[in-house]
């Protein structure tokens, strides 16, 4: 095979790039050996007086830490308030997502359809505003509940598997969004167009916008909600054993179907976010967004099998991703699909990391 | 307080409870007693809400009741403890005691004043468990003292505890016992399920026998004894039992004369059990006696391959061979019916005559199918055979009792035809009846030239049916003893205790 000349000298300057790329891995390695012997005795301490859950989530964390500070090293620019608050603004959509995602998973299902409904709402975003304005955000909201309804209430009453259901949630959401229109729609209105982009002035020349608001009154809520109220616990209870939540007289279908509609709502606030940020409503945004979320849950510390993760592991996890994609865009140099062989390893180690602690706390272990 | 009369329930093949009446007195602990498949689960699931009776009538305090979910049955003053702990092992203590009905102000849950309940609670019945700890970071027996816990707080009218027992150990049960006590003489109608006549006779003021899903009668504790019982529970003069003696001494010379079908040498593996040796001839029954965790499973696995040893050899029909693999070992005619039948060996969605032919199959090879006529003679043989009930190939096998779902896994490796079966705790959670079947079972195979390893933490039976008997302790085997007439189960006991005396 040949190759232009521009083309070559593309890959011998990304060569190049490699071998920098290396020394800074190396440098991160030699780092990441001193922090992981500092964080050995530091885990010690902590499995002692904490849970061993939390162990997934303080493993992101020192990760977050780590890439950070890593990041910060390399590129004075990275380190600032503002790369951080970005990492908001740029994610809050996926936040959004994946605090939803993080219900459906501690339950112990799953909910493909996160993709196809913020397509589906920033579709419904684009097409309503002009014509109801405000009242756009309660009828996207609604839809996106209903569709969680409908999911959960096939996934539990005729004891559907949740990949098959959510899988038919998808598509029909997928499809849904041709009928609104084929082609894509921009948005130009305030709503969607101007007040969310208006910057907020922070001490220290810092700025956010209003959606990051948004995402971070999701997290609270969830957080809340998860840890203090009987729903919440119930969510917790029928992921550790349902059959026992059932004998214990816990309200098993209202719960299991009230986190698919949490995750529907979510996923319907997180495309209106997604509409924000993009402008435009088309039929194929978003594809395969709903594994981005289960990736940051899943790094974010929660089991796949249910009933152990926090909601702010799911906070940084999404961080965790973001921060990779932003560090990847800083170097420059690095194509994009590195973000996801990161990623893809990222999710490796953890899964790993999770059953090796999981088999640990089992009684007959 | 409670009365259920003229209760009927059908599953699929089975009627499991024809016309049972059933009453329990406030203040007292009740033993429901039969064996497998008499219904005495069916009995509780209706009176728990998880099933609902076909016909029949439930009253509590002479009010009638009906009971459609747990809940129901909850709210009416029904609780129980099931024997597989039904709690959430991801959550706290706390948690588990007062989950869907936690302490609430101002629209959240109070973590403080749950926790401080639950450790009131647990003081109440002097348990020492920390409320704010994991449920998975106690034992079983532990757990199931929660699962009371809740139960009593939740409502305390009726509690219902479906073999409580099976899985907790001496000091356990006595703590349990005192548990159980307490809430009698505070009022609480206990319900008590358990295989252990020992435990019934200790702890049952009355006791309710059904056989094959038919109420027997209803007894008071002092006035029976445990022979009537037992001859309630299985309809019959407890001849099968006696039937079986010890082997006399010149055919156990006979057997030992033979080429071993399995002749172990130094086999052991670190951590699991020191070498040993050991013959098993064809036609011997060789018992392992030993304490739960004594080596006793270790060893079987080594035998079959389970798991790899790290010294000696093993050979089979007078071939050396490394049994690697449980391939290798089935290929060689050792089969193995591990201890948990629910986990490492029945297929619950499977029918019984799917699992039966599944190992039979597998020897054979995905492409030489079984011909269906062929599958349907051998299935039916060995369900007469077992005297499997019902004797229908076509139910799922979950749809079974514990006793005759023991003995589909027996028929799994039987139709395999193996020279050498390896039986860890085949009796364990199974009858009176059904134990005694299996144990003449075992005989007539050896009877028929096949070598038996039986392992069993119960010392008479391995005593009633075994040539010779390795005594386990500690993890290694320290001593063969021939089953002669002076051999007791209080000398056995005294072996495990303190080693061989003299």
């Amino acid at each position: 095979m040949k190759r232009s000349p521009r083309e070559t000298g593309h890959i011998q300057g990304r060569d190049e790039a490699m071998v920098a790329s290396e020394q800074e891995v190396l440098a991160m390695d030699a780092r990441e050996e001193r922090s992981v012997r500092g964080r050995g005795r530091l885990t010690a301490i902590l499995e002692a007086r904490l849970r061993r859950e939390y162990l997934p989530v303080l493993v992101t964390l020192a990760l977050f830490v780590v890439l950070f500070g890593t990041g910060s090293a390399i590129y004075p620019a990275f380190g600032s308030g503002q790369v951080i608050i970005d990492l908001f603004i740029d994610n809050g959509f996926l936040l959004v997502a994946a605090i939803g995602m993080t219900f459906v998973l501690l339950t112990g299902g799953i909910d493909l359809s996160v993709g196809a409904v913020i397509a589906l709402s920033a579709m419904l975003s684009a097409s309503l505003v002009e014509h109801v304005g405000l009242a756009t955000i309660p009828i996207v909201l609604a839809v996106g509940a209903t569709l969680g309804f409908l999911m959960g209430y096939v996934i539990h009453h005729f004891e559907i598997q949740p990949f098959i259901a959510t899988l038919a949630g998808m598509f029909l959401a997928r499809g849904l969004c041709f009928v609104i229109s084929i082609d894509q729609i921009s948005i130009k209105h305030p709503l969607f167009a101007e007040w969310p982009h208006i910057p907020i002035q922070l001490p220290g020349d810092m700025f956010v916008k209003p959606t990051v608001f948004v995402a971070l009154a999701v997290l609270g809520l969830a957080f809340w909600t998860l840890h203090y109220t009987r729903f919440g616990r119930g969510i917790y209870a029928i992921g550790g054993n349902e059959q026992s939540a059932l004998l214990m007289g816990l309200p098993v279908a209202r719960t299991k179907i009230g986190a698919y509609v949490v995750s529907g709502t979510c996923s319907a606030l997180a495309g209106m976010l997604f509409a924000t940020y993009t402008l435009s409503g088309t039929g194929v945004h978003a594809v395969g967004m709903e594994l981005d979320a289960i990736a940051a849950v899943v790094i974010g510390g929660t089991l796949l099998t249910g009933g152990s993760g926090y909601v702010l592991g799911t906070l940084l996890g999404v961080l965790l991703l973001g921060s990779i994609q932003t560090l990847i865009r800083f170097e420059g140099t690095l194509s994009s699909w590195w973000i996801k062989i990161v990623t893809g390893a990222l999710l490796f180690v953890f899964i790993v990391l999770q059953r090796a602690i999981s088999s640990k706390r089992s009684p007959d272990g | 307080m409670l009365r259920m009369t003229g209760i009927t329930k059908d599953f699929p093949g089975v009627r499991a409870l024809n016309g049972v009446d059933f009453r329990l007195l406030p203040g007292e602990v009740h033993a429901l007693m039969g064996e497998n498949g008499a219904g005495k689960s069916t009995l509780i699931k209706v009176l728990t809400g998880v099933h609902s009776a076909d016909s029949g009538e439930v009253r509590l305090d002479g009010a009638p009741l009906t009971i459609g979910s747990p809940k129901q049955a909850q709210a009416a003053g029904i609780s129980t403890v099931y024997q597989e702990v039904n709690l959430c092992p991801n959550l706290t203590v706390a948690e588990n005691v007062f989950i869907g009905r936690e302490p609430y102000r101002l629209g959240r849950i109070r973590w403080k004043e749950t926790r401080r309940r639950a450790a009131e609670l647990l003081a109440r019945f002097q348990l020492d468990i920390d409320p704010a700890a994991p449920l998975a970071s106690y034992s079983l027996a532990v757990q199931q003292l929660v699962a009371i816990v809740r139960a009593v707080d939740i409502s305390a009218k009726v509690l219902v505890l479906d073999e409580p027992t099976s899985s907790l150990d001496r000091d356990e049960v006595e703590r349990l016992f005192t548990v159980m006590r307490r809430l009698r003489d505070d009022g609480v109608a206990v319900l008590f399920v358990s295989h252990f006549l020992d435990q019934v006779f200790d702890i049952s003021d009355r006791m309710t026998v059904l056989r094959n899903g038919r109420l027997v009668g209803e007894f008071e504790t002092r006035a029976l004894s445990r022979v009537e019982l037992v001859g309630h529970m299985t309809g019959r003069v407890l001849r099968t039992l006696e039937e079986l003696h010890a082997p006399r001494e010149d055919v156990r010379e006979a057997i030992a004369s033979r080429e071993p079908v399995l002749a172990a040498r130094g086999l052991g593996r670190k951590g699991g059990i020191a070498p040993f040796d050991l013959d098993v001839h064809p036609g011997e029954v060789v018992g392992f006696a030993g304490l739960l965790g004594s080596g006793r499973t270790e060893a079987a696995r080594l035998m079959f391959g389970a798991d790899g040893a790290d010294s000696g050899t093993v050979r089979v029909g007078g071939s050396a061979s490394a049994l690697r693999t449980p391939g290798a070992a089935i290929g060689r005619g050792v089969a193995f019916c591990p201890e948990d039948r629910k986990t490492e060996g029945l297929i619950e969605e499977l029918t019984v005559g799917e699992n039966i032919v599944l190992a039979l199959q597998a020897a054979r090879g995905w492409l030489r199918p079984l011909s269906p006529a062929r599958r349907a003679e051998l299935v039916g043989k060995y369900i007469t055979a077992l005297s499997i009930s019902p004797a229908d190939p076509d139910i799922p096998a979950r749809n079974l009792s514990g006793g005759n779902q023991q003995k589909v896994l027996l028929a799994r490796w039987l139709i395999t035809q193996p020279r050498l079966l390896i039986l860890d705790e085949p009796t364990r959670g199974v009858d009176v009846g059904a134990k005694a079947e299996i144990q003449k079972l075992v005989v007539s195979l050896a009877g028929d030239g096949m070598g038996v390893v039986f392992i069993s933490a119960e010392l008479e039976e391995v005593l009633r049916i075994s040539h010779k008997i390795e005594v386990l302790r500690d993890r290694a085997v320290i001593a063969e003893i021939a089953n002669e007439a002076d051999v007791t189960p209080e000398r056995l006991l005294e072996i495990i205790a303190n080693g061989v005396a003299s």
